[in-house]
Order: C-alpha cells, then sequence, then structure tokens
C-alpha cells in the first residue's frame, strides 16, 4: 500500500512513528520482486542493506533523525553513481564487478537526511542513448506498453517511479537522459543547472554537460530531493558557490503574469500530433492560471543536436580513456606474448558496447588532427551561439516551454540500426546541457493509444526555483503523476 | 549513397582509441560515421567569425582551496578493484613493457 505514497508523506508518516520504515522498504521491495522480472529497471537490487538500514532508522528514531528530510524515503541510483561497497557497472561490461570503495557526493547527502537506496538502476551504458536499449544488461520496458522503450539513458530510474518501485530516483542529464525518459514514462525528470549539483562521484560521459538529477510523481517529492543533492562540494570543483534557496517557499501556486516563452518556429517542424495537442492543453492550463505565453526564436535551435554529438563524444572519448583494463573492471584474457597495448585494445573492444565505441570513434576523430577546427573548436563557438539565444530570450521570459520529446515511446529495436535517428529524438533537450540551463519536464496527459507525453520548462541559471513553482502550479490543475501504469 | 570513410582513416581512429575492431566493426563505422559527420557538417555553414568557443557552461571560476593534505583512499582498497592486482607488493600487473 505504501507504494502508491510520495516521499514527502512517507517521511512525515516514518517521523511521527505512524510507519515503520521497515514496513515501507519492505512494500517497495515486494513491488520490484512482482514487476521488475520483466521491466528489468534494476541492475542490483540491495534489499539486505535497505532492510538493515531501514532497521536502524526505527530503532534509533529521535529528535535529531525527526529533522532528517527524507527519513525512511526508499530510493533507486542510476547504475552510473557509485556508491560504496555496491557494484557499480553504467550498465558496462567492462565496469562488470566494479565496487567503489567511496561514495558519490550526492549519495552520502541522501544518506544523511535518512534516505534508504534500494538498488542501481539499469540505463544506456555510460549514459549514452536515449531508448535504454544500449544496456549490457539488456533493455528496460515501458510499464506503460512493454513493446516500447522507457527513454534513456536513466531508463531504469524512470521506470523504478513510474510503476511504483521506488517514490524517487536519481538519474543523470547529459543531454536529456533524465527528461526524456521521464516524458516517455509519465513521470516527472529535473535536470539541475550545471554546477548545482556535484557530480564527484558520477561516472564521467561529458564532463561540460553531465548533471544530475531526480525523478518523482509530484513536485513537492523533486524539490525535496534536488534541496538534499544541492551545494557546493569541495570535491567537484565545478560545483558552484550559490546559495540554495528554499525550494519550498516558491511552491506558493500563484503564477499570475509569469511570463512563458513558446519558441513557436521550432514546433512547426516534425512534432508528433498528439505530442502538439497535449503540449497545447498544458499551456491552456498554465494560461488559464494567469501566465502570459509569448512568442521567442531561438535562431539556432537546428544546430543543437550536431553541436551535442560533436562536443559530448568528443569529451567522452577523453573520459572514457580510463577504462584501459588495468585500474578496475574486466580485462581480456591474453596470451603470454601479449604487448601490453594487445591487452588495452582487446579489453577496450570486447569490454564496450557498440554505441559506445561508436562514441569513443566519433569522438576521437573530430579531435584529431586535420579536423579539430572544422568539427570540435566550430561546434564550441556554435554552443556560444546556443547559449546566447537563451540568454536573449530568457531576459524576456521566466521560463521556456516545450515538448521534452517530439514523438512518444517508441518500439524496442525501432531505431537501433541508424544511430542518425536515434540521435534526433534528442532535439528538444540537448540545448539545455550546452547552455548549462536547469529543466524540468513534466507529465501533460497522454496520446491516444495511452502513451505517457510530457513537456518541459526551461528557466535561467540557478533558478530552479520557478521551474518548480510553475510546475506545481500546473500540477495542482491536472496531477498526471497520479496515474499508474497497467502491470500485471 | 553516401561515400563510406576510408578503412584505413577507420583503423588509423581506432588505433588512437585504442580499440581493436572487428572488420565487421570497421565497415559500419566507416559507414556509419561517415553519415554522421555529413550531418554535424552543416554546423559549418553558421557564421562564426568573432564568436568565442564555449569550454564549458559556466564562466570560468577558478577553483582554488587551501593546500592542506587529507586522507586518501588506502592502497588496498584502491587495488581490490584491479583485473589483476598485486596487492602484497601494492601494484596493478600488466603485461611486460619492457623486453
Amino acid at each position: 500500500m505504501f507504494s502508491s505514497w510520495t516521499a514527502e508523506q512517507i517521511r512525515e508518516a516514518v517521523v511521527c512513528g505512524k510507519v515503520s520504515a521497515t514496513e515501507v522498504c519492505r512494500d517497495f521491495l515486494d513491488r520490484i520482486t512482482n514487476y521488475d522480472d520483466s521491466l528489468n529497471a534494476f541492475n542490483t537490487v540491495t534489499a539486505e542493506r535497505a532492510l538493515v538500514q531501514a532497521a536502524q532508522i526505527d530503532d534509533s528514531r529521535n529528535a535529531k533523525s525527526a529533522k532528517t528530510s527524507l527519513l525512511g524515503v526508499p530510493i533507486a541510483i542510476k547504475d552510473n553513481i557509485c556508491t560504496k561497497g555496491i557494484e557499480t557497472t553504467a550498465s558496462s561490461h567492462i565496469l562488470k564487478g566494479f565496487i567503489p570503495p567511496y561514495n558519490a557526493t550526492v549519495i552520502s547527502k541522501l544518506e544523511k537526511e535518512g534516505a534508504v537506496l534500494i538498488g542501481k538502476t539499469n540505463c544506456d551504458e555510460f549514459a549514452m542513448g536515449s531508448s535504454n536499449e544500449y544496456s549490457a544488461l539488456g533493455p528496460t520496458r515501458n510499464p506503460w506498453d512493454q513493446e516500447r522503450i522507457p527513454g534513456g539513458s536513466s531508463g531504469g530510474s524512470a521506470v523504478a517511479v513510474a510503476a511504483h518501485m521506488s517514490p524517487v530516483a536519481l538519474g543523470s542529464d547529459t543531454g536529456g537522459s533524465i527528461r526524456f525518459p521521464a516524458s516517455m514514462c509519465g513521470v516527472i525528470g529535473l535536470k539541475p543547472t550545471y554546477g548545482r549539483v556535484s557530480r564527484y562521484g558520477l561516472i564521467a560521459f561529458a564532463s561540460s554537460l553531465d548533471q544530475i538529477g531526480p525523478f518523482a510523481r509530484t513536485v513537492r517529492d523533486t524539490a525535496l530531493i534536488l534541496r538534499a543533492l544541492s551545494g557546493q562540494d569541495p570535491n567537484d570543483s565545478t560545483s558552484a558557490n550559490e546559495p540554495v534557496p528554499d525550494f519550498f517557499a516558491a511552491l506558493t501556486g500563484d503564477i499570475r503574469n509569469a511570463r512563458i516563452g513558446i519558441p513557436r518556429s521550432i514546433l512547426a517542424q516534425g512534432v508528433d500530433e498528439d505530442v502538439t495537442a497535449r503540449f497545447n492543453d498544458a499551456l491552456e492550463v498554465i494560461e488559464n492560471r494567469g501566465a502570459k505565453l509569448i512568442d521567442i526564436d531561438l535562431p539556432n535551435a537546428p544546430h543543437v543536436v550536431p553541436v551535442y554529438y560533436l562536443i559530448a563524444t568528443a569529451e567522452a572519448s577523453s573520459n572514457l580513456a580510463r577504462y584501459d583494463g588495468v585500474g578496475y573492471g574486466y580485462r581480456a584474457s591474453l596470451n603470454s606474448e601479449d604487448t601490453l597495448t594487445a591487452m588495452y585494445d582487446r579489453t577496450r573492444n570486447l569490454g564496450f558496447g557498440s554505441e559506445v565505441k561508436r562514441r569513443i570513434m566519433l569522438g576521437t576523430y573530430v579531435l584529431s588532427a586535420g579536423y579539430y577546427d572544422a568539427y570540435y573548436l566550430k561546434a564550441q563557438q556554435v554552443r556560444t551561439l546556443i547559449q546566447r539565444d537563451y540568454e536573449t530570450a530568457l531576459e524576456h521570459v521566466d521560463a521556456i516551454a516545450m515538448p521534452t520529446s517530439p514523438t512518444p515511446a517508441f518500439k524496442i529495436g525501432e531505431k537501433t540500426n541508424d544511430p542518425m535517428k536515434m540521435y534526433l529524438v534528442d532535439i528538444f533537450t540537448v540545448s539545455v546541457n550546452l547552455a548549462g540551463l536547469p529543466a524540468l519536464s513534466l507529465p501533460c496527459g497522454f496520446t491516444r493509444d495511452r502513451l505517457p507525453v510530457g513537456f518541459q520548462l526551461i528557466g535561467n541559471r540557478f533558478d530552479e526555483a520557478t521551474l518548480l513553482k510553475l510546475s506545481d502550479a500546473y500540477e495542482q490543475d491536472t496531477n498526471w503523476g497520479n496515474t499508474t501504469p497497467p502491470l500485471t | 549513397m553516401l561515400k563510406p570513410l576510408p578503412i584505413d582513416e577507420v583503423e588509423r581512429i581506432a588505433e588512437l582509441a585504442r580499440l581493436d575492431l572487428t572488420d565487421e566493426e570497421k565497415t559500419l563505422f566507416s559507414i556509419q560515421l561517415a553519415e554522421i559527420l555529413s550531418y554535424a557538417k552543416k554546423i559549418q555553414k553558421v557564421n562564426t567569425s568573432e564568436v568565442p568557443p564555449t569550454a564549458h557552461a559556466l564562466e570560468s571560476q577558478l577553483a582554488l582551496r587551501s593546500d592542506t593534505t587529507k586522507p586518501s583512499l588506502k592502497r588496498v582498497q584502491v587495488l581490490t578493484n584491479a583485473p589483476e592486482p598485486a596487492l602484497d607488493a601494492g601494484l596493478f600487473k600488466v603485461p611486460k613493457v619492457i623486453s
């Protein structure tokens, strides 16, 4: 029964002793046992550890623990975030058996607030993908239609929350990897401003774009997790020295005269009819609450996908150089006469999956002598123009709204043979990472085939509060997060 | 159809990337990389004269800390994850480097 509760409700009930953290934990673990064989959202379920932690919470409930913000709240963690003593693979064969000797900062922060880690979730290998099909541990399935993809790369976390196997979860978003699966699965996903949340202990994909953020079913739960994650960290020099506001204070429901920018011209091209209809419904709800819709222009929008794939793969090719069969994970079997470089070459070719190799090859190509200026440097310059587009637009509006994805969830296997087709699903998500802005995807209804549709709100740097405020007001009139997928 | 990348070009990149690709992979990537690069080429038409490159989402901030020592992970904790650790010697084992 607890599995339908929000994190906020669970915490409240555990703090006042109405329910025990153990009962809550068992309920979610039962859901995982019942549904995850088919959904494949979890790489590792940390049942034993979670129950020990829950029992500790129950045994030592006191005035001090009552002050923690997530007491007894189960949370699922994307498997590219290091968890001390728990295997962390990034869904890659090359990291099989890797047991981190330390916690990511976000894990320490969550545990300090009393959260109970219940498992590590499936994702595209090293977070490279948009469908969760590029996992060495097999694809995750969308709970709304199990023939379809849940979105990626944080698909396991989105599914865990959508299927009530965890009230909240963490993902990482490099080019849409939180927001895209959130929209495919009908839950909320927030990519914080670059620098808002420490990346220490996040397995690096593209360091100038990566950011950790929450999945939840309500805006309040999203704010609750964001608050726990935020703040500067001495272990991450890119985490920002910015004050963390009281996100809850923003949730007043009053969005009268808020200005919402709509980039009409990019919406005119290739968006699914049902997605457009649901997006327009959402705008109407927001407008009825007194917000003003203002047309804006993002002239460099047609360039975002190529710029993103040039920059992200270049950074990935560098970040993934560390997987060489020496320090951790997998090493290919060798003959006695094999050289060190033969060991590197074979370990990497057998250890990485096809999409990761494709991206390492592309990234190496664009950084190599003779191509650097034409591709990588050029992409960095156009990145500046994309950033400026958003800065200009956000001078006149409080947030920008657009669909999170041009289509609802596609069928498993539909795009895996055509990398370009797969990359183009990221058309609405990648610009936010290039510009370093915060963006929140929230559910806005269903297609005629009963597939979830999501839309995103994009805000100014370090202004997650406005996104949460607008989303909360929208949620008060809609509450799509309350709908449960048909699981048997 | 788009002209694939020459196989020797694919091999040169694979060598830089330290990937021992199979012949099938070389052929596949020669086609797929050509497609992706041809799509990416469209940004070369964008006028970027006097536009500085952006390497990072935040304005560069010089992150400094005081130069004090802090405890680090114990050597054995780090070595335990290695495919071939030499725990007693405190080393990672690799194939022979000097013949």
